[in-house]
């Protein structure tokens, strides 16, 4: 049987062999084919050094055939194999979040209603700077070849572009890394210059200042410095009559910032300036969020240092500037000391694509400022309006005073940051972009003398050049039902429909 | 002489020209509040210069103009490479109903471009 069973397979074989047209087989190897006769076949082909070998033009070419097959698809055309997905929903990482806060087919990145944190870059600003990321590599400190000098002339472009902004001249202006550095390298640099001669020991800011601010002034105090941190009264402002009275003989520089970072109020920068102008004290403001949005000018606002952010004006982040005045003189001591660029006040090579990406920031925030703000009134207003249409709602800082692009409002019995959470397809903040991890409420407000209630249930809204119509108006919607709906949750929220009167009620320990 | 009897070449010719061109390049951003920007900036400075009557200035304001075309031509293109998914704002992608019925409503605003 054993010897039975190969036969039988190999007749099988061979029938099932004979199915092949034998044309096919005399083409494939025709030599192989006449050399072994009509009754036998080879199933073994024949080796040739051809067929080792990867054919180059034809594997390239069908590469090439297969590529453009497949250029031109768009995301929302193409589906993924095996999933049945659209390309674009699995490239939307987010859109399993937001699932349920918006109808899904509607796309899912959240509205950027953020603009006190960080603006987008204007496509003007990248287009810039993109000559200046590739091609145009040279040191802007390199005097010696022409890499070297068409970085510098368009970084002086740029210099005096922001200058201009601000009304000073190009010279004053030192490029920093930021408003943050700005603000250090003006706090601590006068402070440790005038500490030398041994009387000026006394530094004055607001409790609403930056973070970097009272930051820098509490590390002053270690060194021996006196901090006076005044208050502000209720509509954020700060009072004269107050700052007049702190005001001493050894005071040597007060810090006070135009527009603040959370309620958008402007301080009376003219008149604090003319005030220390006349007592001969530097007067130091962080204009971060001020410069490119209300017109700013350091000789009529008097004032001596100026810090400015390069990413709150459409700019690129990483770069800010110091305005620095040169008459009468301020003199400081550098933060960071070097090989003596930018008047040694800040050694280190600058960075060309920021400095001239920041250079046309500015340009473009002095040409357009008057469309700009016009704008951003009427969608502030459009904002405002709708939101304090709803019940217990109201905004913080100063009505009139105030830079409209900032818009902050207290919900009452809503939590914040629950509202926050409700609001996932917003872009929103309760404060200050440093603060925005801890849950502590916002000290600005606190300063306000407003209570924990008010302080925890406020959101701030930015709104900026890139802000439409219909973005507000879908703000607007999403706010009153989802504050609505929090409410109905929240049993404090009965008790006052009832008209009970919260401040009343004795809570009981447990 | 009126823009409707203008002839290739033409100063309004090329006015509108350029205008269309501005405003066919805006829509190609791929960013939703970039391509909004660029549109309503295009629209909003021709019509704040509509009135112009002076030649010199006319032509300042065209160069102007081809250059931030330059620029467009250069930004949609590094905005299509980087492309995001879209804004909750922005319509649908399938132009399907969704929603309630009749909850959303798909207009369409004739007569501004």
């Amino acid at each position: 049987m054993s010897t039975i069973a190969p036969t039988v397979a190999r007749q099988a074989l061979r029938i099932a062999s004979r199915r092949y047209p034998s044309s096919a087989f005399s083409r494939a190897s025709p030599r192989l084919a006449a050399g072994l006769g009509p009754g036998r076949r080879g199933y073994v082909s024949e080796t040739k050094p051809a067929n080792a070998t990867v054919n180059i033009d034809t594997t390239v070419k069908a590469d090439q055939k297969a590529f453009f097959k497949e250029t031109g698809t768009r995301p929302q055309d193409a589906t993924m194999p095996t999933t049945g997905l659209g390309a674009d929903a699995m490239l939307s990482p987010t859109a399993g979040i937001l699932k349920h806060a918006t109808i899904m087919d509607e796309g899912s990145r959240p509205i950027y209603l953020d603009m006190q944190a960080t603006t987008p870059m204007d496509p003007r600003v990248v287009d810039a700077m993109l000559p200046y990321m590739t091609g145009l590599y040279g040191n802007p400190h390199s005097r010696t070849h022409a890499y070297g000098w068409e970085t510098e002339k368009a970084v002086e472009d740029a210099r005096a572009h922001v200058a201009d902004l601000i009304g000073a001249d190009p010279k004053e202006i030192i490029f920093t890394s930021g408003a943050t550095e700005s603000n250090n390298m003006s706090i601590k640099g006068v402070a440790r210059f005038y500490k030398r001669s041994g009387k000026k020991n006394h530094i004055i800011t607001t409790q609403t200042e930056h973070k970097c601010v009272l930051d820098s002034a509490r590390h002053m105090q270690d060194e021996g410095f006196e901090v006076t941190y005044l208050p502000v009264q209720q509509n954020g402002l700060v009072d004269m009559a107050q700052l007049e009275a702190a005001i001493r003989p050894e005071t040597c520089i007060v810090s006070i910032m135009t527009v603040n970072n959370e309620i958008g109020v402007v301080q009376p920068m003219a008149e604090i300036g003319r005030l220390c102008r006349s007592k001969k004290v530097f007067f130091h403001t962080d204009a971060a969020q001020a410069v490119g949005k209300i017109p700013i000018d350091v000789n009529k606002m008097n004032c001596d240092l100026m810090s400015i952010s390069g990413h709150k004006i459409y700019g690129p982040k990483g770069i800010g500037a110091c305005y620095v005045r040169r008459r009468p003189r301020v003199r400081l001591e550098p933060l960071i000391s070097g090989g003596g660029q930018e008047r040694g006040l800040r050694s280190g090579t600058l960075s060309p694509p920021l400095a001239i990406g920041f250079g046309e920031a500015a340009r473009i925030c002095k040409e357009e400022m008057a469309y700009d703000s016009k704008r951003i009134g009427a969608l502030s207003n459009r904002l405002l309006d709708g939101l304090l249409s709803l019940e217990h709602t109201t905004q913080n800082g100063d009505r009139e005073r105030r830079y409209e692009g900032c818009v902050n409002v207290s919900f009452a019995y809503v939590e914040g940051e629950s509202l926050l959470m409700a609001l996932k397809d917003i872009a929103l903040s309760s404060g200050s972009a440093c603060t925005s991890a801890s849950l502590e409420p916002s000290y600005v407000l606190r300063a306000l003398g407003s209570s924990d209630e008010s302080a925890h249930s406020s959101i701030r809204f930015g709104i900026g050049r890139f802000t439409t119509e219909a973005e507000i108006d879908y703000v607007l919607k999403a706010v009153k039902e989802r504050v609505t709906f929090l409410r109905e949750l929240s049993p404090l929220w009965e008790l006052v429909q009832e008209g009970v009167d919260l401040n009343t009620i004795e809570w009981s320990q447990h | 002489m009126s823009l409707a009897h203008a002839r290739k070449g033409d100063m309004p010719y090329q006015v509108r020209s350029l205008y269309r061109s501005l405003l066919r390049q805006s829509n190609q951003f791929a960013a939703y509040n970039f391509r909004e920007y660029a549109k309503r900036r295009t629209h909003d400075s021709f019509r704040e210069h509509q009135k112009e009557g002076e030649e010199r200035r006319i032509q300042e304001l065209v160069q102007k103009g081809l250059k931030e075309l330059q620029m467009l031509k250069r930004q949609t293109v590094v905005s299509q490479f980087y492309q995001l998914d879209r804004l909750v704002v922005e319509g649908g992608k399938t132009g399907k109903q969704k929603g309630d019925e009749g909850g959303i409503v798909r207009q369409k605003d004739t007569g501004w471009d």
